[in-house]
């Protein structure tokens, strides 16, 4: 039995990673993820990956900053300490359109960036997971878990039809715990 | 994905496309005869105004939504942009159509029996075009409007719509020559071309337009003034402009024609409409709220009567039309993509800034007494009709409908979002 974690095809070029991908569907392996130093159009619908739900959460950060500043300011400038300003009504609503409006933008841009860098793993003190480093250089890289049923030759061949400069047998997940 | 695209496609102006239109033009002149005739000659004139304006920014909007893309450099919308271009061309005719229309309203007088007193009135900006107005020794005299007439006097107002008018129109014309001639001699000299035209223009034209809605529409009241007034006309002109082009590459592309455009990029154009929604919203908020918060009578008075129940039901029905139905309609990005969902939010659209004018024009010219007749349906069917004819018929002089070697042709050809 290896003890080999992840299986790395390192490609140079991001046409024949998509070829590979193509190829690894195509034998039924399952990728576990793609590392890219770019971006890379149409790959999301190519590897079957879900939306993203960060707008959902923009939705909920942007009704809970709605419903905190009305409350507050309900609170304060209607129930507890209602002011005569310009002779106008204590609850007149077109007044509680500015802040309401400002504090759902505020919520919704904090609360989406909190969320991308919580689901990302992005925060201070958190060593970046990168399974290898020249994914953020020059390197196009098919990540497979190697704990399927498929024979470790077969995969690394595949890789290597397609077109892979480089193929890894990797022990450990992540080389950037340290 | 058809990776094939004729480059050579071009636009025939022909069948029910042309039928249609001049039907719509004749049956439309024909019910502002009727308009005219039947004594509504007051009504007629707003609603030859407003459509007139509304021709007028609708063509301005090409050159602007153009101009934006040049100067953006952007790529995605480098397929498309025959459309606006077309718009663009018709401004000459517009501008024209516009000049007309205030002068027969500004000529043509009629007598007004108003708080006992019997007055010799124009049609049009009687607030300040009035004869005597500001004349100290006539029995009319208005010192408020006397202190404008440095602005509102004829040769200003002329001077100003056609300066104004002839500099958009001469951008539009600019920037379509040099695509065109982009297409025969190709390599960069006319996209750096277009790129210098459109910031000059996008300087000039944000210095002058909200002076030009000014003039042409908040002259009708010229007791009240808002310096909101050109940005709210600004949103409310990109965001019918963008509604029009969206509807006319919904249309062509269901007759078959620029196949190369896929959903991704009424996606962006959906973007357009509703963010655009979202910033007429807030600049028609913040006139709204201003006014409502300072509640100075000189400033109010232009709400309180929108606020009578002639208009009341209009002034809500704007917002449901051109806020709630955008927000609501559009948010998700699927939304953006069905091309049937779009093509009808931009015919909403469509309605509902002719309301959004009908609303900053009526109270001002007919006052209270609003109606909806002949002169309603014969004036947007007359303009309708006009535009579609005229812009088709630009559209078909094209020697092809995609700009065959704009340097970020391929960009938009591979647009993917």
């Amino acid at each position: 039995m290896s003890n080999t974690k992840f299986i790395l095809g390192l490609f140079d070029d991001p046409d024949e990673m998509m070829h590979g991908i193509e190829k690894l569907q195509k034998n039924s392996i399952p990728i576990y993820d793609v590392y890219t130093p770019m971006p890379i159009h149409g790959i999301e619908a190519k590897l079957g990956i879900k939306d993203s739900r960060l707008g959902y959460a923009a939705f909920c950060f942007g009704c809970l900053g709605a419903s905190v500043i009305f409350s507050i300011v309900y609170y304060t400038l209607v129930h507890d300490w209602p002011m005569n300003v310009g002779g106008k009504p204590n609850f007149a609503m077109p007044n509680f359109v500015p802040f309401t409006f400002e504090w759902t933008i505020l919520f919704t841009a904090f609360g989406m960036t909190l969320t991308f860098f919580a689901a990302t793993h992005l925060f201070p003190g958190r060593a970046p997971r990168v399974m290898d480093l020249r994914a953020t250089d020059d390197r196009f890289i098919i990540a497979v878990d190697a704990k399927g049923n498929v024979p470790h030759e077969d995969i690394t061949n595949l890789l290597k039809e397609a077109g892979a400069v480089e193929i890894k047998h990797n022990k450990r997940k992540y080389v950037s715990y340290e | 994905m058809k990776t094939h695209n004729s480059f050579e496609e071009t636009f025939k102006f022909e069948g029910s496309a042309k039928t249609w239109s001049l039907a719509a033009l004749a049956v439309g002149v024909i019910a502002v005869a009727i308009g005219f005739a039947t004594g509504h000659v007051a009504q007629t004139f707003s609603n030859l105004l407003l459509m007139s304006y509304y021709f007028v920014c609708v063509c301005i909007a090409g050159v602007f939504f153009l101009a934006y893309q040049y100067v953006a450099q952007a790529g995605w919308s480098a397929s498309l942009i025959r459309v606006p271009q077309a718009f663009a061309k018709v401004l000459p005719i517009a501008s024209l159509v516009l000049i007309l229309v205030v002068t027969a309203g500004l000529f043509t007088t009629h007598e007004v029996h108003e708080h006992g007193k019997t007055e010799v009135e124009p049609y049009l900006y009687a607030h300040w075009a009035t004869h005597g107005l500001t004349d100290p020794k006539a029995e009319n005299y208005d010192k408020i409007i006397d202190g404008k007439s440095g602005f509102l006097n004829l040769k200003f107002f002329y001077g100003m719509l056609v300066v104004f008018l002839a500099a958009y129109s001469y951008f539009g014309y600019a920037l379509t020559k040099a695509s065109n001639d982009e297409d025969t001699e190709g390599g960069m000299r006319n996209y750096n071309k277009s790129f210098a035209l459109a910031c000059t223009f996008l300087v000039i034209f944000g210095f002058t337009f909200p002076i030009f809605a000014f003039g042409t529409i908040m002259s009708l009241e010229a007791h009240w003034f808002s310096t909101m007034f050109g940005w709210y006309n600004l949103a409310a002109m990109h965001v019918s402009g963008v509604a029009v082009i969206t509807l006319v590459i919904i249309l062509l592309r269901k007759k078959g024609y620029m196949g190369w455009l896929s959903e991704n990029h009424l996606h962006d154009l959906g973007k357009i409409i509703f963010g655009f929604s979202i910033f007429w919203t807030y600049v028609w908020f913040a006139q709204f709220f201003l006014t409502w918060y300072a509640n100075i009578p000189e400033e109010s008075v232009y709400f309180y009567i929108r606020w009578e129940p002639e208009y009341k039901f209009w002034f809500w029905l704007n917002i449901v039309m051109n806020f709630l139905s955008p927000l609501l309609l559009l948010m998700s990005r699927d939304a953006k993509r069905m091309t049937n969902r779009l093509m009808w939010v931009c015919i909403l659209l469509i309605a509902g800034h002719w309301l959004d004018y009908y609303i900053m024009i009526m109270p001002g010219t007919v006052k209270e007494h609003r109606e909806f007749g002949f002169a309603e349906v014969g004036s947007f069917l007359a303009f309708g009709g006009l535009f579609t004819f005229l812009m088709l018929t630009q559209l078909s002089k094209f020697t092809s409908l995609i700009p065959k070697k704009h340097p970020f042709l391929q960009e938009s050809l591979h647009h993917h979002i």
